[in-house]
């Protein structure tokens, strides 16, 4: 038993289609007690009010946004080393995901800027990293979308997650460079939850494992649903070859 | 070496780039208003930036020359290693728009009032950074091939790649001007760059190599 | 060194369109490929230059010893004959040009931007190239393409020369060059639809 029969489509969709519906329920479930913790039954901050709360969406969001991008990064090296294609796919699918987690952390992380900092956007270090993360989500999407070839699409898209890693980490430390004066870390939600106290940790930590599982059931099905596109287009291919 | 005089004669289009950052720089006063002090402050991060376009508006044809002309193919099977080809590209690549426009930053420098400590900075990290913009730049090309509409792709997947060494680079070139100490980020610029050259060229070779198939 | 191909499987576009080659091709010896459009020469020629990886099944011997000449010729429109020819002799590390020239009657034209020179012209510069590379097996695909009957008889000689000296060439081509050549057709070989598998086979 290991972990790469799961490599195998048809094991993959047969045990994904199993664990499916316990993931959707599950995250279904943290995902509403963490924000309803959050939001109704935690006592308003002294000094941000009851701003303070929508750190239970936007901290699982940038949590989830760079997780995505690193989960793409272990698919892309599998399939370069094992060329396993539900690897490539899972890579495919998780993308759209990952963009749009960078892009609920950015809105409301503007949102939350309002009224704390008095504007929607400041060029904060972490804040623009997330707006560089979100630039390379476009340029992999774009490129899955531009070849046509998957197998060359999967190799392409690939090494173009490994390079793009490593400037990614550039960018932060640039940034982090180009404008570490201007705003304290501590304005900012990280430090300024663990100042805050139990009462708002647990409810964040529900939702932080609510969104990972929501994160994974969004995979699984995406996956699933590229793995069928995919065959039908081989079975189209064949039709015409026996043509 | 004598590629690279091919290289660079076969590559045409030598004073578009040149021509085009000229225009960006003429239309940032337009754009800004004439106030002198803003044009001197913003001087150096324009210049990197209209370097950094006219860079980006050159590698589109860096490599689909090549590959319409079958060049590609024939490269591919010569005893030449791709990684030496596309350094050459590069090399190529710096030499006929890089250079031109380190040698052209100090006269727009002017237009833009750029303060006078400022000229010594902004063409030392233009020196130390437009390397990597080639380089970096051959493997977006590279990349993209093979694609029909690869130009505007092109520059999706080349800017983001950009970001650190304009971060760097216009960083030196502003605190030289303004007169601080400029060290650190020129030294992370040489850093960058000399990354990128040692290492980019592999990355181009399997990507160009996974293109050809 | 003679190249060696054997039971070769190849795919075009992720789908498999020949299987099952062998063949041997041993120095002084020219090999005729043949078959319908669209049946995978090309993509057989490519595979063989090392341009894409095979399926299955080995080629050996031809690292590093095959010149491959494909249906574009490489052409730099703005430099002249010579200029062109130069640089893939210097490329392939040979010096001199002037027999490939003089093979295909290039002489007179090697001053001429190559831009400027008619379709047949082109391809004998394109063809021509092969001399400068210095390597023994010549692979070739569609060569005459264009090319009037003089021409070709030009061609054909130097490959005749190629062979006498040792070499071997792989030729894809519909028209007959006149060669003391074994034909291939790779007509019967063409490759059955995959079977659907449970692994990753079920994409291809």
């Amino acid at each position: 038993m290991s972990i790469w029969e799961y490599a195998n489509p048809r094991k993959f969709l047969h045990t994904s289609e199993r664990v499916m519906p316990v993931l959707w329920v599950s995250s279904g479930l943290l995902m509403a007690v963490g924000l309803i913790w959050g939001f109704f039954f935690t006592p308003d901050d002294y000094r941000q009010g009851s701003t303070v709360k929508i750190i239970f969406l936007h901290v699982p969001a940038a949590l989830m946004a760079i997780n995505a991008w690193f989960m793409m990064l272990v698919a892309s090296l599998i399939w370069v080393i094992r060329r396993h294609h539900v690897s490539a796919l899972a890579a495919k699918a998780a993308a759209p995901v990952g963009i749009v987690m960078t892009l609920i952390a950015l809105a409301t992380g503007a949102i939350w800027g309002q009224p704390m900092w008095g504007t929607w956007w400041a060029w904060d270090p972490r804040l623009t990293s997330f707006l560089v993360l979100f630039l390379f989500y476009l340029g992999y999407i774009a490129l899955w979308e531009a070849i046509d070839n998957p197998d060359t699409a999967a190799d392409l898209t690939a090494i173009l997650c490994l390079v793009g890693t490593v400037f990614a980490v550039l960018s932060r430390y640039a940034v982090n460079f180009w404008n570490q004066g201007l705003h304290q870390g501590a304005s900012l939600s990280l430090d300024e939850k663990e100042n805050v106290a139990d009462a708002f940790s647990n409810p964040l930590y529900v939702c932080m494992v609510g969104f990972g599982l929501f994160f994974v059931a969004m995979v699984f099905y995406r996956t699933g649903t590229e793995i069928r596109a995919r065959r039908i287009k081989a079975l189209m291919a064949r039709e015409r070859q026996e043509a | 070496m004598r590629d690279l005089r091919l290289a660079v004669r076969a590559g045409g289009g030598f004073g578009l780039g040149l021509a085009f950052f000229l225009i960006v720089t003429v239309m940032v006063p337009f754009s800004v208003g004439p106030e002198s002090d803003l044009l001197a402050r913003i001087a150096p991060g324009v210049l990197w930036l209209g370097a950094l376009l006219s860079c980006l508006l050159s590698l589109d044809r860096l490599l689909a020359l090549d590959w319409e002309d079958g060049s590609l193919d024939l490269l591919a099977t010569a005893p030449l290693p791709l990684e030496a080809v596309v350094s050459i590209k590069a090399l190529a690549h710096w030499i006929t728009t890089g250079l031109p426009l380190v040698l052209a930053a100090p006269v727009l420098g002017v237009l833009l009032n750029l303060p006078l400590e400022g000229f010594k900075w902004v063409v030392i990290s233009l020196l130390l950074g437009t390397p990597a913009l080639s380089v970096i730049g051959t493997f977006g090309a590279a990349l993209t091939v093979g694609l029909k509409r690869g130009g505007l792709l092109l520059s999706l997947l080349v800017m983001p790649l950009y970001v650190p060494t304009l971060i760097f680079g216009a960083e030196a070139a502003r605190r030289g001007a303004m007169g601080m100490q400029v060290e650190t980020p020129l030294l992370m610029l040489a850093g960058i760059s000399a990354g990128v050259i040692a290492l980019m060229p592999f990355a181009s070779a399997s990507v160009l190599r996974i293109n050809l198939r | 060194m003679s190249l060696n191909v054997s039971d070769l499987r190849i795919a075009r576009g992720g789908l498999p369109v020949l299987e099952g080659i062998s063949f041997q091709l041993p120095p002084g010896q020219a090999l005729i490929l043949r078959g319908p459009n669209g049946i995978g020469k090309t993509t057989l020629l490519r595979t063989i230059a090392g341009l894409q990886p095979p399926l299955g099944g080995s080629i050996s011997g031809g690292e590093d010893q095959i010149a491959y000449a494909a249906h574009s010729d490489g052409l730099k429109f703005a430099l002249t004959v010579s200029e062109n020819l130069r640089f893939w002799a210097s490329v392939f590390g040979q010096r001199s040009i002037t027999p490939a020239l003089k093979a295909f009657n290039l002489t007179k034209l090697q001053d001429r931007p190559a831009g400027a020179l008619s379709a047949g012209q082109k391809r004998r510069l394109g063809l021509s190239r092969m001399m400068v590379t210095g390597r023994p097996i010549w692979v070739m695909d569609e060569p005459t393409v264009s090319l009037d009957q003089d021409s070709v008889s030009l061609f054909a000689n130097a490959v005749r020369e190629h062979l006498a000296a040792g070499g071997s060439a792989l030729i894809a081509t519909h028209i007959d060059l006149g060669l003391e050549a074994t034909v291939l057709d790779v007509g019967p070989y063409k490759a059955a639809p995959l079977e659907f598998d449970d692994f990753d086979g079920g994409f291809l």
